[in-house]
């Protein structure tokens, strides 16, 4: 799922509104049963088709491309956070009820938040290695004004590129979404994670009782289980 | 400013409304200021060959809630400049709100209005807040900072037990994604122009009923039924984030220019209840502070001429200078 996969045709793009915004939802595979929903990393898009080690998962799979990304809506202006991805995510749950979730990077990163805020709703969430994981530390550094190159026109919007490469992720922030996803799902592991790379606000969600590491084919297998 | 579909021809409404308030004056001159595209509507009151003063609002709010406090400023020789924040007032409704967002949005102003000289920036509530992080990230751009009431603290946070947290976390969570999915082509709530100003009292106990009936009638708009508050829908009051208050006051110590801090120190539902000793361990190396005693978060609105008479021998009695 990286940002150089061949754009999406447009033939299986579900869209959905969420605010002003315009969304894309990709179906990429039919299946039967609970769906996989792919959140891509930061300046990612959905790839056209499965990757690879998400065949086994035989619920269909679908993929998000966030606001500013792929074929979402490209805002003016930028102003983006992490909580209004989490929002994009809602707006793709309204649509497809209870779903497992794997993110990539950013997506890693919303996938908890989301999880954390629907915790009936999102059964199982990877987190796995991508653009973005990291965030921009756990306190706010200097304040700055970004010079951004908006020369050119399109998606990923560079806004995006900027204002979420530098988002403050405390490690506490964190861990509140782990506690809501802990103390409401259903499932006795809810969140799986599969990075390489631990940035600090994923080493504390790591740490927590119940949090298990994974690769992502055991957390597939261990989700698709889980009624 | 101007662009090919005319979307910066017309300048923002300054025209006299059905509502007047004892002293408050409409701006003298208006115009559009593009931030990255984005349609910013931006105010003067007084000389527009005098020295720039910047006023940044608060949440909420609008550059005509400076409509009794900005005049006193600019009859004494200050080119007082203010804008309406993205999705307030007449600025554009923009696609997604963030502290960057409005950061950028003031330099925006601060880079048409004054792209040479230094300026005095003053800021009230979350404008103080934005003008703390424009004097550490572009620290050669003002002369002095004023702060009215815009020193966020821990204070109006409730002590709670960690499953009590949690349980609020999960009300403000579900809350909000709710209303996320509510907001696609929502209109706030009309009513009369008095129901409007009602609403408002319950956010703003201490301000005279006069003075928000007066705001209605710039900040909102009439159509065929009712009034409503010219406030993106998609906005909304309170919420949750990354963000902790006292990170923006720890912004205070570094200021390397005078500073002016004002603090109401009656609680308001809008303030966010620092006392005097959250803002003394802080201060700056030139740092003039007043806690007004019974006065209420917008200070500016409740004492404009204490205030001003402040923030106008504050400028007088220390020499700016860009850092």
């Amino acid at each position: 799922m990286t940002a150089g996969h061949e754009e999406a045709t447009g033939a299986n793009i579900i869209p959905l509104t969420h605010g002003k915004s315009s969304l894309a939802l990709h179906l990429l595979r039919e299946g039967w049963g609970r769906p996989l929903l792919l959140l891509h990393g930061l300046g990612e898009r959905t790839p056209v088709g499965v990757p690879a080690q998400f065949e086994p998962w035989e619920g269909p799979i679908y993929g998000l491309d966030f606001t500013g990304h792929g074929s979402s809506s490209l805002p003016v202006g930028g102003g983006y956070t992490a909580e209004i991805l989490m929002a994009d995510v809602d707006a793709a749950l309204g649509h497809l009820g209870k779903v497992t979730i794997h993110g990539r990077g950013l997506g890693a990163y919303v996938a908890l938040l989301i999880a954390g805020a629907r915790p009936t709703d999102v059964r199982g969430v990877i987190l796995a290695d991508g653009p973005g994981l990291v965030g921009g530390g756990i306190r706010p550094g200097s304040p700055h004004v970004p010079v951004v190159d908006a020369s050119r026109h399109g998606t990923p919007d560079p806004y995006a590129l900027s204002e979420l490469s530098r988002d403050v992720r405390p490690p506490d922030y964190a861990l509140e979404f782990v506690r809501q996803i802990m103390q409401w799902s259903e499932l006795d592991s809810p969140i799986a994670v599969a990075t390489v790379v631990r940035p600090e606000w994923l080493a504390a969600v790591v740490a927590e009782p119940g949090v298990i590491e994974a690769t992502v084919a055991e957390a597939l297998t261990l989700f698709a289980d889980a009624r | 400013m101007s662009d090919r579909d005319g979307r910066f021809d017309d300048p923002p409404e300054i025209a006299e409304t059905a509502r007047t308030y004892p002293r408050a004056r409409r701006p003298d001159r208006s115009y559009w200021v593009s931030s990255s595209g984005l349609r910013i509507a931006a105010y003067e009151w007084g000389d527009d060959s005098a020295p720039v003063l910047l006023l940044a609002h608060g949440g909420f709010d609008f550059a005509d809630t400076f409509d009794v406090f900005a005049p006193l400023l600019a009859g004494a020789g200050w080119r007082v400049v203010s804008w309406d924040a993205r999705g307030h007032g007449n600025s554009e409704q923009a696609l997604l709100y963030s502290w960057q967002g409005d950061l950028r949005d003031a330099v925006a102003v601060l880079d048409t209005a004054a792209p040479d000289d230094p300026a005095v920036l003053v800021g009230h509530s979350k404008g103080g807040g934005l003008m703390l992080d424009v004097a550490h990230a572009l620290p050669h751009r003002l002369t002095h900072l004023v702060n009215l009431d815009g020193l966020p603290s821990k204070n109006n946070w409730p002590d709670l037990a960690e499953h009590e947290r949690t349980k609020m976390l999960r009300g403000e969570l579900t809350g909000w994604l709710d209303h996320r999915r509510k907001v696609a082509g929502a209109q706030r709530k009309p009513g009369t122009l008095e129901d409007l100003a009602a609403r408002r009292k319950r956010m703003n106990p201490r301000l005279p009923v006069e003075w928000l009936e007066y705001l209605v009638t710039i900040g909102a708009y009439e159509s065929a039924d009712g009034w409503r508050w010219k406030i993106d829908p998609a906005m909304r009051f309170g919420g949750f984030g990354p963000w902790r208050p006292e990170w923006s006051m720890q912004r205070l110590p570094g200021i390397g220019v005078p500073v002016l801090g004002v603090l109401g120190l009656q609680n308001e539902v809008m303030g966010w209840g620092t006392r005097p000793h959250d803002v003394i361990p802080n201060q700056p190396p030139e740092f003039v502070f007043s806690a007004l005693e019974d006065v209420g978060h917008f200070v500016h609105v409740e004492q404009p001429d204490h205030v001003a008479g402040l923030v106008l021998s504050f400028l007088e009695e220390h020499p700016g200078r860009a850092a």
